[in-house]
């Protein structure tokens, strides 16, 4: 089974507190600390688990500039065997529906049996994968947290509300993205990553994709971020400060007034 | 005038709660729109909803069909897309069912899709000013979407206070059309019943990621046993498979009605919040002061759990 995997590079949310700028229409970025998006690697083991049963390729396939290849030799040391990076000037401040169109130019070049996506990234909106399966006219599955293959058809599980599972019956080739906890996507480390550095990523711009530019980036775009603030939810907790001691008698006080200690 | 419509999820004959909140959402995009309430499905539980609605909305589209007996995403965007007017709004909510169904139901429309919208700040020059979150919740952004060809967007389900319309309004049945699917639902499967009843207890130690190792979770339980608790966990507990899924509290796990919630180490995602119900009293301790978290909790502790949680339990066994 030929299988691409669409991965992305993302500020990493368990290493960052995020800041604003000092003119507070984006993140201050200088210090952020980036990684492959947390359920990219889910999709990856999964491709990888899927290629090992029957056999086939994984490539791993991103839309960013030179340093999201870190991300794709990462997903290489896991096992993927080839890894593609879709850069040009005129694919920055794409919107979802641009960078579906980006992957799509590179899915239909190929021949791809099975396309996978984390079920969201950092901009939480969840949106690529049913885009791209809307353009190449594939069907879709969302939040994907089992598979099986039978044949020409998979049988998929879908998360839905309460933890349920959701079992679908669906074609290839077609869209999956994929849910984390799926599977224990396997430990990288320094040697795995060392084994790829040298391998040589190809990169394609928007001629080579035969992607109309205009359709893409900033000029494409229909969605746009005007600013970053800092949400206000409610009202604030009560923040309890001082020493462990002092914190942990005003605590028990609290809790116990609101029953929670006997 | 702009045509808005609102695709109203329903279970068992009854809407969900995002069919009063999209009254209040739409308002918010723009106060003179015309409102239409589109419902899916068949038989005797379709029709109850659908007129149920009409005591909220004016308009109410039926799209009738055994093939969307069941909600599959696949069958009902190519209903909606034979059924509406591609040059409206379209709001979904954004759970399971709209994650699955709306970017692709924006392509097929060749309108435009934002996703998770918590508020609108109106229309200005065909761009409709929204705010979502990025992050886990930790940023949010002002974004602007162009409408002016249509647009398919998901809106958080409880972010928009439910309004109480009163219309007497009208169903309109609509053919399906063509429904032919590559995907077919066969069955749901039930979450697995833990050792545990999450949802029985009075107070919850819930841990996250700050618990950090496996090995640490004998410390949350230490500090549930002295406080007569259970111990729960957010989402990537249950992903690393060091609690079992039954243990889960958010969106995608069990919801819990606890008279004390004990959130340890959790950043406070509102798929995580949005599984805490009833107006517990929310204790959260966090070594980020900047945690989401702190903004729903009642009582909060910048701290390490991990030297937090021993110091607590010694605190309380002393008590006793």
């Amino acid at each position: 089974m030929e299988i691409l995997v669409c991965v992305k590079r993302v500020p990493d949310t368990a290493e960052n507190e995020f800041q604003l700028n000092s003119a507070g229409n984006d993140l201050d970025r200088d210090d952020l600390v980036y990684s492959v998006n947390e359920w990219d690697n889910y999709a990856v083991e999964e491709a990888i688990q899927i290629v090992d049963r029957v056999g086939g390729n994984v490539t791993v396939v991103t839309v960013g500039d030179s340093e999201s290849e870190e991300v794709l030799r990462r997903e290489m040391a896991m096992g993927a065997n080839t890894g593609v990076l879709l850069s040009d000037d005129a694919f920055e401040n794409s919107d979802g529906k641009g960078v579906a169109t980006i992957l799509a130019g590179e899915i239909k070049k190929g021949k791809y049996d099975l396309i996978l996506t984390g079920a969201q990234a950092d901009a939480a909106a969840g949106q690529v994968g049913g885009m791209l399966a809307a353009m190449l006219d594939l069907p879709y599955a969302s939040l994907v947290n089992k598979i099986e293959i039978d044949g020409s058809k998979l049988k998929i599980g879908r998360e839905i509300e309460g933890g349920n599972q959701e079992m679908n019956e669906i074609e290839l080739p077609c869209v999956l993205s994929i849910q984390t906890g799926i599977n224990e996507p396997r430990y990288v480390g320094i040697r795995g990553i060392r084994k790829v550095a040298q391998v040589e990523i190809p990169v394609k711009d928007a001629a080579a994709l035969g992607v109309d530019p205009a359709s893409v980036g900033e000029a494409g775009s229909k969605v746009k971020r005007v600013d970053y603030f800092v949400p206000v939810l409610g009202d604030g907790a009560e923040m309890l400060e001082g020493s462990t001691d002092e914190i942990i008698a005003q605590l028990i006080e609290r809790i116990k007034s609101k029953g929670g200690l006997a | 005038m702009t045509q808005i419509y609102v695709y109203v999820t329903h279970k068992g004959g009854v809407a969900d709660d995002i069919a009063s909140e999209y009254i209040g959402a739409a308002k918010k995009i723009d106060a003179g729109a015309a409102l239409t309430a589109v419902v899916t499905g068949s038989g005797a539980d379709l029709d109850n909803v659908a007129q149920s609605l009409t005591s909220k909305y004016a308009e109410v589209i039926k799209i009738s069909d055994p093939a969307l007996a069941y909600p599959n995403a696949e069958v009902i965007r190519k209903a909606l897309c034979n059924v509406l007017d591609k040059s409206a709004i379209v709001l979904a909510p954004h759970d399971t069912l709209g994650m699955d169904l709306c970017p692709g139901l924006s392509i097929k429309m060749d309108s435009t899709f934002a996703a998770d919208a918590v508020d609108f700040e109106g229309v200005d020059g065909g761009k409709l000013k929204l705010v979502r979150q990025e992050l886990g919740g930790a940023v949010s952004t002002h974004v602007t979407c162009d409408i002016s060809n249509g647009a398919v967007i998901t809106i958080r389900p409880g972010a928009f206070a439910p309004v109480d319309a009163s219309a007497s309004g009208k169903v309109t049945d609509k053919p399906a059309g063509d429904l032919s699917a590559k995907r077919k639902f066969l069955e749901v499967v039930q979450a697995e019943v833990g050792d545990v009843d999450i949802t029985k207890s009075d107070v919850l130690v819930s841990i996250g990621r700050g618990i950090q190792e496996q090995e640490n979770i004998a410390i949350a339980e230490e500090l549930a046993e002295a406080m007569g608790a259970v111990v729960s966990c957010s989402r990537p507990i249950v992903d690393a498979k060091w609690l079992e899924k039954g243990r889960q509290v958010g969106t995608s796990g069990k919801t819990v009605k606890p008279k004390v919630y004990m959130a340890m180490g959790i950043s406070g995602s509102f798929q995580h919040m949005g599984g805490v119900k009833g107006n517990p009293y929310i204790v959260a301790v966090n070594k980020n002061p900047k945690a989401p978290i702190f903004q729903v909790a009642d009582v909060g502790i910048v701290a390490d759990i991990l030297e937090f949680m021993p110091a607590l339990t010694e605190a309380i066994n002393e008590m006793k």
